[in-house]
């Protein structure tokens, strides 16, 4: 039975990973896990007239690889979860209107695929769906254009800003079938908005920080488990600094030493120093392709089986910090577990 | 125990690296140098081939405005600039890319919304706050000028 505790809700029979795709650009293709990706492609435009029609094709053609790669068609998704950066979502809502499917647009910022996850999963868990989609998508330059300057403009960049990962990512779910060996959301818990001041858009990791101490803290606190119950507490898009402020916030509020368990999606996407990526990558796509390209398939093969995928978002608006207000918080937490008989010891 | 905003603002600020502020210095006053160096060859150039000082000083603004806006369409600007910071952004060259940058990019927004808006979203500012300093500058000048001396 489902059960929820605190705010984490757990899953009896945890609805199942049929499969995850992750396409990138040339930059991420790159980056350390290029080998991981499903395709890179060189031309940031994807083929399309504006960077906004470019970041729809990428969220299109992975989501259908998706469908794919889980060996279904679109008539057989009975939803699909995504969002993005673009304001009213508007990369997602033109990627899937070819594809007729209920479609239920998030806006979570980068914490999206965490989000989009949740509500896949406990859709299916409710009986609600059979099979659902759950991805997002990022543009290094519609987020460039939206919340910083023109591509062109001659400016610097502080060294604690980081780089908006042109990637998309998405699963492919299912409900729990005890004859499907596939990795599986063992538990969700939505995340609580927690802002503690931060007001500089170039410092996104000191602004979500906060946030994902609370989503790491509160399932630990809610599950009684401890990091080194994980083989890997993934965040999303913390980069350096943000990584380094989450580590002091669990030390100091809650006692909790994360070890070596931990690890960022913005830290592993890009060699930070050879990419001149500054702090890290960020964006929906940063955490939902790292996870569907190189998570995903660890989990399948049973390489890892605990993950805690705790997805970061900044929940600002380009207007809010025009008018100096801080920067709201979020992270949604995924327990993502190893199929069954493929736990490793 | 939570951590309140004043001490996060200080953990941040010991978390942040810091920005290479003698090496930046030292690359923004190279590039920028080198920026006023070729103008200046350029007007002493001009005015020694026989063009009048007034004429040549406005091409070779010309010539820095042309060269920066070619640079900025090849995609060459912003990687100099992202090393140069003010030694890029202060001479003319800056206000230039400033023009041209959101000019391009809003071409897919058409050409009265997208660029003939967009043109001014960087440099707008520059331009409305330069003129007023320089008309209520003029203003006190005027006055100096006028009632300064009795």
């Amino acid at each position: 039975m489902t059960a929820r505790t605190g705010t984490t809700i757990r899953f009896d029979r945890g609805p199942q990973i049929v499969a995850g795709a992750a396409l990138v650009g040339k930059k991420e293709g790159d980056g350390p896990l290029g080998a991981a990706f499903d395709a890179i492609e060189p031309d940031a435009t994807f083929g399309e007239p504006t960077w906004e029609q470019a970041e729809s094709t990428l969220l299109r053609r992975t989501i259908g690889h998706a469908i794919k790669k889980a060996g279904r068609t679109p008539a057989e998704i009975d939803v699909l979860f995504s969002g993005d950066l673009q304001n009213q979502c508007a990369a997602s809502s033109f990627a899937v209107r070819e594809f007729s499917v209920p479609f239920c647009g998030l806006f979570g910022a980068c914490s999206t695929m965490a989000l989009s996850l949740t509500l896949a999963a406990i859709g299916l868990d409710s009986g609600a769906f059979r099979t659902a989609v759950a991805a997002t998508v990022s543009h290094f330059c519609t987020a460039e254009r939206q919340f910083r300057h023109p591509l062109e403009y001659g400016g610097q960049r502080t060294p604690t800003a980081q780089w908006t990962v042109t990637g998309a990512g998405a699963a492919v779910l299912q409900r729990y079938d005890e004859r499907a060996a596939l990795p599986q959301i063992a538990a969700v818990r939505p995340g609580t908005i927690r802002d503690l001041g931060v007001t500089d858009a170039a410092n996104m990791g000191a602004a979500m920080a906060p946030a994902a101490k609370d989503a790491v803290a509160g399932f630990l606190r809610d599950t009684g488990a401890a990091p080194s119950d994980f083989d890997l507490i993934l965040t999303g898009d913390l980069g350096q600094v943000g990584s380094d402020l989450l580590r002091e916030l669990l030390l100091r509020e809650d006692g909790v030493d994360l070890g070596t368990v931990h690890n960022d999606c913005g830290l592993m996407i890009f060699d930070r120093e050879a990419q001149d990526v500054h702090a890290g990558g960020s964006g929906c796509g940063c955490s939902a392709s790292v996870l569907c390209a190189h998570i995903l398939p660890r989990l399948m093969r049973g390489a890892l089986n605990t993950v805690l995928f705790v997805a970061t978002g900044a929940l600002l608006s380009a207007n809010s910090a025009l008018q100096g207000q801080s920067i709201p918080g979020i992270a949604h937490a995924v327990l993502l577990t190893a199929p069954h008989g493929k736990e490793t010891p | 125990m939570s951590v309140s905003k004043d001490e996060y603002a200080r953990m941040m600020q010991r978390a942040a690296p810091q920005s290479p502020l003698w090496l930046d210095c030292l690359k923004a006053f190279s590039v920028g140098g080198a920026i006023c160096c070729l103008a200046e060859g350029l007007l002493l150039t001009l005015t020694h081939c026989g063009m009048g000082y007034d004429h040549a000083k406005a091409l070779t603004m010309i010539t820095l405005i042309v060269l920066t806006a070619a640079l900025t369409g090849l995609g060459v600007f912003d990687r100099i600039a992202k090393h140069a910071g003010a030694g890029t952004a202060v001479p003319i060259t800056g206000f230039a890319n400033a023009m041209v940058a959101p000019t391009l990019e809003s071409k897919a927004e058409g050409f009265i919304r997208g660029a003939g808006a967009q043109m001014f979203s960087i440099a707008g500012p520059v331009i409305a706050y330069g003129c007023s300093t320089a008309a209520v500058y003029g203003l006190i000048y005027y006055c100096l000028q006028r009632w300064g001396k009795a």
